[in-house]
């Protein structure tokens, strides 16, 4: 069993745990995930690392509220147990030789860019982040993203916080504007990420994007994660999570992501009435 | 021990008695291999490995899940750090294949190992399960396996009608005897002398159909069994809404990538002689990781065979 050490709501539907995994925790690097199962009988879900503290043994995950499982783990408070825990699995991501990289975060995706920005700024590259949210109420991780950053830049749809426009937009001005990256990472929704990789194409820069689909056990073993990249089935939770993003197919991957809607949707909601809490 | 399938637990159950301090690593949630993951309640009820497992468990042996040895632990430092003086790996051969044939991504195509994980393991068969499993109409398994029988078998139990689509004929089938004949008495179709070429999907991305072509045997190939061929003008389409494959799997390379000195042969099966000792020192593998997809039986044999040799050595 692993402990949840620390719980802090960063908005309604975001929720940041920090849970005891001390062998997780001592070989953690950024771009990889974990796979949780809340209880007995529940499902595996695939999370990605948002930070780890060796000395301390844990590791923090952020996760939105999006159906049965995460809303069961969202009743769970600190000091109780999550029933299964594994990783680090997938790759770590690679940001060696990079001088000046644009993190392009959407959503509660920015939760895994952070630590990505994070370990650039750390190493001495440039960074600039672009974080795009629907409102002022979902922002997370602002302060964050600004100490990981030599610019920062916030988006919303509606206007009510930074700029209002898509993160495109707000990426698409930087570049116009003279500034020159070796690399664009960007991890959000699908359909952000392949806009994004869209844009990037048309000037030529190598951009990565984390994938995130259905995944069972992790390992390679059952193959439900898989993805076209370049023209070749890849599995996500072994080759992966990160891709080069002008290669990978999104259509297939909104397609394969939505494999199990209306069954996630009545469990969800069976969910939500058994915690008497509102649907999403 | 490096996995809880039937190799390590052979393997764990030997040295235990022997009194050796035995460590089961298991990457899933729940030890058993795929006598949990793979392996159908109707064929091997989970209450018996249940059972076998507090056995090996009241006999010392501790079994520790969610490690993923390769990303966890290396082997490495399951010498140098653990103090463990010496290691079985028993992962398995779990990497399925796929036909890389168009199409094969749409939703409604599964390898045979998520089809029986998401309805062994998790329990996706049940009303109230949380993990959640297509219900399809008309399934295509391909392959002639034991492990295509079985998935074949599970569908049929979601209510589904099932063809076996394999490229040889009945002679053929590398399933055993018994798993063709339960298999055939559930009344599931055998689609013989047929093989897909492409995977059609409606609109939303889902399977709807699959394009076959019809077979004929020619002369025998390396293998000795007689060679499939295309028939011209064979083809033809299977309206079907669920296609597994069950083309067989290969051993997983984490461990292999993760393990200096440790090597595998072409096919990526660990090279280990025939006590089980691979080219690493006190490093013991068995079981389908170094021979590919076989046998419960031979893994628990090759399980056996590596604890003597490792008490053995420990011993001298």
């Amino acid at each position: 069993m692993y402990r949840i050490i620390r719980k802090k709501e960063l908005n309604p539907t975001v929720t940041l745990m920090e849970v005891s995994a001390p062998l997780v925790a001592k070989k953690a690097q950024p771009g990889q995930f974990i796979i949780l199962r809340v209880d007995e009988d529940g499902e595996r879900i695939p999370l990605t690392i948002a930070d780890y503290n060796r000395e301390e043994g844990t590791v923090t995950i952020i996760f939105q509220i999006v159906g049965a499982t995460t809303e069961k783990l969202n009743h769970l408070n600190e000091g109780d147990e999550i029933c299964d825990f594994v990783g680090p699995l997938g790759k770590a991501t690679v940001t060696e030789g990079k001088k000046k990289v644009a993190v392009v975060g959407g959503g509660v995706g920015c939760a895994i860019a952070y630590p990505v920005a994070k370990k650039f700024f750390e190493q001495g590259t440039e960074v600039h982040s672009i974080v795009g949210f629907r409102n002022k109420d979902l922002v997370i991780l602002e302060d964050e993203f600004k100490a990981a950053s030599s610019k920062f830049v916030l988006m919303s749809d509606d206007g009510s916080c930074g700029e209002k426009g898509l993160v495109t937009d707000a990426l698409k001005k930087l570049i116009e504007s003279g500034e020159q990256y070796d690399e664009v990472i960007t991890i959000g929704p699908l359909i952000m990420m392949k806009f994004v990789c869209k844009l990037t194409k048309e000037y030529g820069i190598k951009t990565v994007v984390s994938m995130n689909p259905i995944m069972i056990d992790g390992t390679g073993m059952c193959g439900g994660c898989r993805l076209t990249v370049g023209g070749k089935t890849k599995f996500a939770c072994v080759d992966g999570p990160e891709f080069d993003g002008h290669e990978v197919d999104f259509d297939e991957a909104m397609a394969r992501g939505a494999m199990y809607k209306d069954y996630e949707r009545h469990a969800y909601e069976d969910a939500c009435n058994l915690f008497k809490a509102e649907v999403k | 021990m490096v996995g809880s399938g039937p190799a390590g637990l052979a393997c764990a159950g030997d040295l235990a008695k022997k009194g050796y301090k035995v460590t089961v690593f298991e990457a899933l949630h729940t030890a058993g291999g795929v006598l949990v993951y793979g392996i159908p309640e109707f064929r091997l009820p989970k209450a018996i490995v249940k059972k076998e497992i507090e056995g090996l468990k009241a006999l010392g042996v501790d079994i520790q899940t969610n490690v993923v040895i390769g990303k966890t632990i290396s082997i490495e430092e399951l010498k140098t750090e653990y103090g463990f003086e010496a290691v079985f790996i028993g992962s398995g051969a779990g990497l399925p294949m796929f036909m890389n044939i168009p199409g094969e991504n749409y939703k409604g195509v599964y390898s045979a190992n998520e089809f029986l994980t998401r309805i062994n393991l998790m329990k996706a068969y049940k009303d109230n399960g949380s993990t959640p499993v297509q219900h399809p109409k008309k399934v295509a398994v391909v392959g002639g396996g034991n492990v295509a029988m079985d998935a074949a078998r599970c569908a049929k139990r979601l209510g589904a009608e099932v063809y076996i689509v394999y490229r040889r004929g009945m002679e053929e089938l590398p399933a055993r005897r018994e798993e063709v004949e339960h298999a055939e008495e559930e009344g599931i179709i055998f689609k013989l002398l047929t093989n897909p070429v492409e995977i059609f999907g409606d609109d939303k991305g889902a399977v709807r159909a699959m394009k076959c072509v019809e077979m004929e045997l020619g002369e025998p190939d390396a293998s000795g069994r007689r060679k499939p061929v295309v028939k011209p003008d064979s083809e033809f389409e299977l309206e079907v809404d669920c296609v597994i494959m069950s083309l067989g799997t290969s051993p997983n390379p984490l461990i292999k990538s993760t393990t200096q000195g440790l090597e595998t042969n072409p096919k990526g099966c660990i090279i280990a002689d025939e006590k089980g000792l691979t080219t690493v020192e006190n490093v013991y593998a068995g079981g389908d990781a170094v021979t590919g997809a076989a046998t419960v039986i031979l893994a628990m044999g090759a399980g056996k065979t590596a604890a003597a040799a490792i008490d053995e050595k420990l011993s001298k």
